[in-house]
């Protein structure tokens, strides 16, 4: 294969760089939801996070 | 703890569409470097291998991310923009700031994609005189200003409706980024339209097609994910001032008790 270290490059970076935002929007959302009351987080209505909650 | 830092934004068909996304991704690496063909062609006159050889496999990410970083999803933040200057509501400033935010991403690397694409196949890194690279980047810099709005003014009104204007401003450059390769054809290295004019062989459309799919969930499901924090913060600004007004009512309740 030619151009490998273009490819492992171009690959490489756009997935650590979705990789890490998709964590950090995760982390946010962990660290904001522990301040806002459940019934105000409107889409945990499935019964799934009621199991949860 | 993946898992359980994801359920905070998520639902059973959030959970759903990531899965897909996940699978579709690793579909699109498999077609992309292993069932399509590298870009070899013969050169008429010489007969010397010519093209763009291994490289090629960098557009199944390139060509998918460039239709939504700059275009979709400043499209989609000015349309919520507009949405929030008609009906002044948090729905769509929130909309509008994950959809730029996810773009803004989105679009920084498309950028960083093309310059490394475009040092095997243009033999350089950058071309400053290419005007389809300069109005991505001075895109691309419009939406940074946009994030940036959003943390340095104070009063969530003005900056929704600051932020707004600007997301309005920056979709200016939405056709001025997709015509620049006809009105300035002898300033850029980019060609004209390929998938349109269908110069590509089967399989290498096909996998650009499902990047283009992929990538398209791949941002409706961060669009998702980052629209759910932004109405989180939006809430818990409301919840801390709630707290504030209650106990500045319950500090006014004690002073007035301690004077009587």
């Amino acid at each position: 294969m030619t151009h490998l270290g273009y490819l492992i490059a171009g690959w490489g970076i756009t997935l650590i760089v979705i990789l890490s935002y998709i964590t950090s929007v995760f982390r946010r959302a962990r660290s904001v939801a522990s301040r806002v009351p459940s019934g105000r987080q409107r889409w945990m209505t499935s019964s799934e996070s009621e199991i949860r909650d | 703890m993946f898992k359980q830092n994801q359920g905070v934004t998520s639902s059973p068909k959030s959970r759903l569409l990531g899965f897909a996304t996940l699978l579709g991704l690793v579909t699109l690496f498999v077609f992309a470097f292993f069932l399509t063909d590298p870009d070899v062609r013969l050169h008429p006159t010489t007969g010397e291998e010519i093209g763009q050889f291994d490289a090629v496999r960098l557009l199944y990410l390139h060509v998918p991310m460039a239709i939504i970083g700059p275009y979709l999803a400043p499209l989609v933040g000015a349309v919520a923009s507009v949405g929030y200057l008609i009906k002044r509501t948090p729905w769509w400033d929130v909309t509008a700031n994950a959809a730029i935010e996810v773009g803004t991403i989105f679009c920084g690397l498309v950028l960083v994609q093309g310059s490394i694409w475009g040092r095997p196949v243009w033999n350089t890194w950058w071309e400053w005189g290419d005007v389809r690279i300069m109005t991505t980047l001075i895109l691309f810099l419009m939406l940074l200003g946009y994030l940036a709005l959003r943390r340095i003014v104070a009063d969530e009104h003005k900056q929704a409706r600051r932020s707004a204007i600007v997301a309005l401003v920056a979709a200016i450059n939405l056709p001025i980024i997709n015509r620049s390769v006809e009105w300035w054809e002898s300033r850029t290295l980019h060609q004209k339209s390929t998938l349109s004019e269908l110069k590509i062989e089967d399989l290498t459309f096909f996998t650009l097609m499902m990047g283009i799919v992929v990538f398209l969930m791949l941002f409706t499901w961060l669009v998702l994910h980052r629209f759910r924090l932004g109405w989180l913060e939006k809430e818990s600004l409301e919840q801390e001032a709630l707290t504030a007004i209650a106990e500045r009512r319950a500090e006014a309740t004690t002073n007035e008790e301690e004077t009587s």
